[in-house]
C-alpha cells in the first residue's frame, strides 16, 4: 500500500494502543495533524506544549504505560524540553514526536528550525532525527520499545516535514516490538543478599520508584514481616506501602520525620529496592547510614555503586528480585530492632501540627484525604506543599502519587493532573499545587474548562516562592530576596474566568463544609487556602549536611548527635 | 586557516603514551549524531576524554571509535553510561590501542 510518513506514525499509534495524545500543531507537523485527524487517537489541544509533555507524562505515571505528546519543530520542540527532562529524571516512559522543518532546510536557519535531536540527547533515553519515511517502520516501534524496557525513560522522534509527507510503498505496517523482559537476579545475587541478611541485626528496606514501576509493594510488605524490618521511602517509593501501615515509615531525607531519618542512621543494612541514593534522599553520603551494609537491587545498571557502594550490588526488577529471595528466607524476629525503632518514632515522630484546620498546610491535606470518600490519584507540583503532602498524605497505593522528583520542576502538577484525569477517568485527581507552581502552567486552565476534568486544584496560596523563602530565612540570614510575589493575582476570578468552578477557604465561614462541597463538585475546580507565608517545612536537613542534623520540626528534645 | 598555528605542533606522547589511560574501544551505529551522544556523555558525567579517533568499518553502517580516557575509579561507571546508549552496540577495553593513537601523533608530528 502507498502510505504517506505521517500515515504510518498515526498507524503505529493505534496499533500502539494510544489512544490519546496531547499536542501542538504547528507549520511543521501539520501532515501528521492531517493523518491524525484521520485515525482513531483523540487528539487534546495543549496551550502549551509544556502542558502537552505534562499531560503526557500524567497519563503515564498513573498508569505506568507508555504516553505520546506531538509538538512542532521549533518553539514547539523548545517548550517541550522541561517536560522530556522531567521524564527523564522519573524515568517516565514518554515518546515525544516533533516536526522539524524539510530536510532540505535542515542547517539554514529556517523558520522555526532548531537541533531538536542535539538539544534532546542529554535529556533523552534516546532520540531520532528520522531521515527517510521508511525509517519510521523501524524507528516508531523501537521508540516504544526503548522507552518501556528496563528502566523507562522518554524517547524523542523528530521528523522532518517532508518525511511527514514522503509516500512509500510498504505491504504491511510491522508488528510492535516486545518489551525487554524485566531482568531477574542470578541465583548467586539472591543467596548473597540472604547471606547478608542474616547477620544483620538492624535492617531497613528502602524502597523508591523502582518499587512502584515494578508494583511489587505487596511483596516488600511480605519481605518486611519475614525479616521483621521497618520500611522507609524516598519521595518517589511513596504509594507503594499504604502509609498507615505499622511498618511504614514514611519519607527518608531533607523532609522526612526525625524518626525515620535516625532509624537508618542506627541501621546496619539497607535493603535498597529500585532507589538512586539521590542527595535529597541521602542528605550528605558520607554520613548517610554510616553503620549499614547496602543491598542494593536496581534495574538500571549504572546505579550500582554510583553514589554509595554496595556490598552486594543486583541488577534486576525489584519484583523479580523479591520473588526469588523470599522462598529462600525462614521468618526471623528482631526484638530488639523493633524496641528500639519504636522508641524512636514514639519520641520523634513527624510533628503535624494543626492537623483539623483546613486553612493550614497538613490540615488542608489531612482533611481532603479524609473527605474524599474514594481514593483519589493525588498530584503535586513543587516546593512546600509538595513537602506537606509527601509528608502527610495517606497513601493506600501506588501510582496514587504523581510528583516531579528528579528535576522538581514547578508548573508539573496541574498539567499532569489532567493527564492522570484522562488516563483514569473514574477518579478524582487531587492537585497539590502553590501560587508559585500554578502560575507557570495556568494557560492548561483552558485544556481542562473544555474537557471538563475532575481536577481539584488545592492552591497553598503563601504569595511566595515558599521552599525558597524558607531557606533563605534558614541559611541565608533570613535576608529575603525575590521571594515575594508583590502582586497577586485572584485565583477564583481567574478560575472562573476560565468557566471554572471555584472557592475561597479564607472567605469562606465554614472552611471545613466550603472544602467538602468543593472536592463533590464535578469538573473542574480550584480551591484556594490562604496559607501563612512565614511558615516553614519541617524538619529541614540543610542542604549539603547530613541527615540526622535537622532543622525544627520537634516537640522532644534530640540526644546530641 | 591560520598556517603559523598549526606550525610546529608537537603531540603530548606522554599522555598518548600513558599505560594508566585505557583505551575503549566502541562499536557504534554509524548516523550524524553518534558522535554527539557519545562526546556528550563524557561532557556531561564529567568524565576525561583525551583522545578521540572514529572510522567507518565495513559498509559503513558502522563505526569503531578508539577514545584515550582517565583511569580513575569511574571507569567502570563510565563503561557501563556508554553501554546504555543505543547507538553503541559492544565496548571492550583495547590492549594495545594506544598504538592507533601513536600512528596519529605521527601524522601529526609530520605536517
Amino acid at each position: 500500500m502507498k502510505i504517506t510518513g505521517a500515515q504510518i506514525i498515526a498507524l503505529f499509534l493505534e496499533q500502539h494502543g494510544i489512544e490519546v495524545v496531547p499536542g501542538i500543531p504547528g507549520g511543521a507537523n501539520l501532515p501528521l495533524y492531517d493523518a491524525l485527524r484521520a485515525s482513531r487517537v483523540r487528539h487534546i489541544l495543549a496551550r502549551h506544549e509544556q502542558g502537552a509533555g505534562f499531560i503526557a507524562q500524567g497519563m503515564a505515571r498513573a498508569t505506568g504505560r507508555t504516553a505520546v505528546c506531538f509538538a512542532t519543530s521549533g518553539p514547539g520542540a523548545t517548550n517541550l524540553l522541561t517536560a522530556i527532562a522531567d521524564a527523564k529524571l522519573d524515568s517516565v516512559p514518554v515518546v515525544a514526536i516533533t516536526g522539524q522543518v524539510p530536510r532540505a532546510m535542515i542547517g539554514t536557519d529556517a523558520f522555526q528550525e532548531i537541533d531538536t535531536y542535539g538539544l534532546t540527547i542529554p535529556i533523552t533515553k534516546h532520540n531520532y532525527l528520522v531521515r527517510d519515511a521508511k525509517e519510521l517502520l523501524e524507528v516508531i516501534p523501537q521508540a516504544f520499545k526503548i522507552a518501556a524496557s528496563g528502566r523507562p525513560g522518554p524517547v524523542v522522534v523528530d521528523v522532518p516535514k517532508d518525511v511527514q509527507n514522503q509516500v512509500i510503498d510498504i505491504e504491511r505496517l510491522p508488528d510492535p516490538l516486545p518489551v525487554d523482559p524485566p531482568r531477574a537476579p542470578s541465583l548467586e545475587e539472591v543467596l548473597s543478599a540472604k547471606e547478608l541478611l542474616s547477620t544483620s541485626q538492624r535492617p531497613v528496606i528502602l524502597i523508591g520508584a523502582g518499587t512502584v514501576a515494578s508494583e511489587s509493594g505487596n511483596l516488600v510488605l511480605e519481605l518486611a514481616e519475614l525479616i521483621d524490618a521497618p520500611i522507609a521511602s524516598t519521595l518517589m517509593g511513596l504509594g507503594a506501602i499504604p502509609s498507615s501501615h505499622p511498618r511504614m515509615l514514611g519519607m527518608i531525607g531533607m523532609h522526612g520525620a526525625r524518626s525515620t531519618n535516625l532509624i537508618l542512621h542506627e541501621s546496619d543494612l539497607i535493603i535498597a529496592l529500585g532507589m538512586r541514593f539521590d542527595d535529597r534522599a541521602t542528605g550528605k553520603v558520607e554520613q548517610f547510614c554510616p553503620n549499614a551494609s547496602i543491598i542494593h537491587v536496581d534495574i538500571d545498571r549504572c546505579e550500582l555503586g554510583k553514589i554509595k557502594t554496595p556490598a552486594v550490588p543486583i541488577q534486576a526488577d525489584v519484583r523479580l528480585f523479591l520473588e526469588a529471595l523470599i522462598p529462600h528466607l525462614t521468618p526471623t524476629s528482631r526484638p530488639e530492632w523493633g524496641r528500639m525503632t519504636d522508641e524512636l518514632r514514639r519520641l520523634y515522630p513527624l510533628e503535624m501540627p494543626h492537623a483539623d484546620d483546613p486553612l493550614q498546610p497538613y490540615g488542608v491535606v489531612l482533611q481532603t484525604a479524609k473527605l474524599l470518600e474514594e481514593e483519589p490519584i493525588v498530584v503535586t507540583d513543587v516546593g512546600q506543599h509538595q513537602m506537606w503532602v509527601a509528608q502527610a498524605y495517606p497513601f493506600t497505593f501506588a501510582r496514587q502519587w504523581l510528583t516531579s522528583g528528579g528535576l522538581g520542576t514547578m508548573g508539573f502538577g496541574f498539567p499532569a493532573a489532567i493527564g492522570a484525569s484522562l488516563a483514569r477517568p473514574s477518579k478524582t485527581v487531587v492537585c497539590f499545587s502553590g501560587d508559585g507552581s500554578f502560575l507557570m502552567n495556568i494557560q492548561e486552565m483552558a485544556t481542562a474548562a473544555e474537557l471538563n476534568v475532575n481536577v481539584k486544584i488545592i492552591l497553598f496560596n503563601n504569595g511566595s516562592l515558599g521552599l525558597v523563602r524558607q531557606q533563605q530565612e534558614l541559611f541565608y540570614g533570613a535576608r529575603y530576596h525575590a521571594t515575594r510575589f508583590e502582586f497577586q493575582p485572584d485565583f477564583v476570578a481567574i478560575a472562573r474566568g476560565f468557566g471554572w468552578k471555584a472557592f475561597d477557604l479564607g472567605a469562606s465561614s465554614h472552611p471545613k463544609e466550603t472544602l467538602a462541597q468543593a472536592l463533590n463538585t464535578t469538573g473542574p475546580c480550584l480551591i484556594n487556602v490562604p496559607i501563612d507565608d512565614t511558615l516553614n517545612v519541617l524538619p529541614m536537613v540543610p542542604p549539603g549536611a547530613a541527615n540526622i542534623e535537622m532543622i525544627g520540626g520537634q516537640t522532644h528534645v534530640a540526644h546530641s548527635a | 586557516m591560520s598556517p603559523t598555528l598549526h606550525e610546529n605542533l608537537r603531540p603530548n606522547k606522554a599522555i598518548i603514551r600513558d599505560a594508566k589511560r585505557p583505551v575503549l574501544r566502541l562499536l557504534v551505529r554509524n548516523h550524524p549524531g553518534v558522535m554527539s551522544h557519545v562526546c556528550g556523555l563524557f561532557a556531561r558525567r564529567a568524565f576525561n576524554m583525551e583522545a578521540i579517533l572514529c572510522l567507518p568499518v565495513e559498509d559503513g553502517e558502522k563505526s569503531v571509535i578508539l577514545l584515550l580516557v582517565d583511569e580513575d575509579e569511574r571507569l567502570e561507571q563510565v563503561i557501563r553510561q556508554l553501554e546504555k546508549l543505543e547507538d553503541v552496540l559492544d565496548i571492550t577495553q583495547e590492549e594495545d590501542g594506544h598504538e592507533a593513537f601513536e600512528a596519529m601523533a605521527e601524522y601529526l608530528a609530520a605536517r
